[in-house]
């Protein structure tokens, strides 16, 4: 690689990380037809490593017959039993798997001109817009701990991550952050 | 870093995603009861274990979650081709 394609010192561009808001989470198994049919507020994407969203509900398609569903509704009522109800009721002639999943995981949000460069210091994905454009999530590695990294702008990233993984990762990019900085 | 073509992400991905599964191909006796010692240690413990481009299975462990098979060559470590779980073995050149 030469010298051209590195960041020029000073402008690595900073970038913030932050708790996301609380969420119900749930994983959903099952085929096409279960994800057209889930009821669950946004269309289920049907191409794998992409997220539909419609705020404050998101989809992930995370593997073949694998959808991430998040619904970030105002903090304090999250309404996970209500709408598992509703969608066990949509899905209940179909075979499927729906499993609340809330409280396993937390998300971080990584945000401004750095972000990509902070978490391509943990992410070994190449994280380009034109190789990881937003819109597109997917299951990876951050490190030694797996996350789920989801591009929702040029310069906004949203890590999910299991609960217990969650301090690691933050030490990680806070680390990374003071190099970048004292770099910059 | 090693790139692996997952054939469900139709993508290339950082070999620190997946996991191998051993050889491909190695089909289960429908009846294990029939089989006799012999033919049955052959089947859990023989491999072909091949110096050049063998058939094996992979997993996108962090990432789609997917078996999958691949053609790697065990002296170059250069994948040749991946496939789907399923499908049969593929005829490549090295
Ligand atoms: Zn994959």
């Amino acid at each position: 690689m030469s010298d051209a394609a590195l960041p020029a010192a000073g402008m690595l561009g900073g970038c913030t990380v932050r708790k996301a808001d609380p969420a119900a989470r749930f994983v959903l198994r099952g085929t096409a037809e279960v994800a057209a049919g889930a009821s669950f507020g946004v269309a289920l994407p049907s191409r794998l490593n992409r997220a539909e969203a419609s705020d404050p509900r998101a989809a992930l398609k995370l593997g073949p017959d694998e959808w991430l569903l998040i619904a970030a509704d105002a903090a304090g009522d999250i309404p996970t039993a209500a709408l598992q109800a509703q969608m066990e009721a949509a899905l209940a002639a179909l075979p499927h798997s729906l499993v609340d999943v809330s409280h396993r995981q937390m998300a971080l949000l990584v945000e401004g001109p750095g972000a990509a460069l902070t978490l391509n210091a943990a992410v070994p994905l190449d994280l380009s817009v034109e190789a990881f454009p937003v819109g597109m999530a997917t299951r990876t590695i951050f490190e030694k701990a797996e996350i789920v990294l989801w591009r929702q702008g040029a310069e906004a990233f949203r890590i999910e991550v299991w609960r217990s993984f969650a301090p690691y990762v933050q030490a990680l990019l806070a680390a990374v952050q003071a190099e970048n900085e004292a770099a910059a | 870093m090693l790139l692996i073509r997952c054939p469900y992400c139709e993508m290339d991905r950082p070999e620190l995603e997946f996991r191998y599964g051993g050889e491909a191909h190695v089909a289960r006796p429908v009846n294990p009861m029939a089989e006799s010692d012999e033919s049955w240690a052959e089947f859990l413990y023989m491999r072909t274990n091949p110096k050049g481009l063998h058939a094996e299975r992979w997993r996108h462990t962090s990432g789609c979650g997917r078996f999958f098979n691949a053609i790697r060559h065990t002296v170059t470590d250069r994948f040749v081709v991946t496939y789907k779980a399923g499908e049969p073995r593929p005829e490549v050149k090295p």
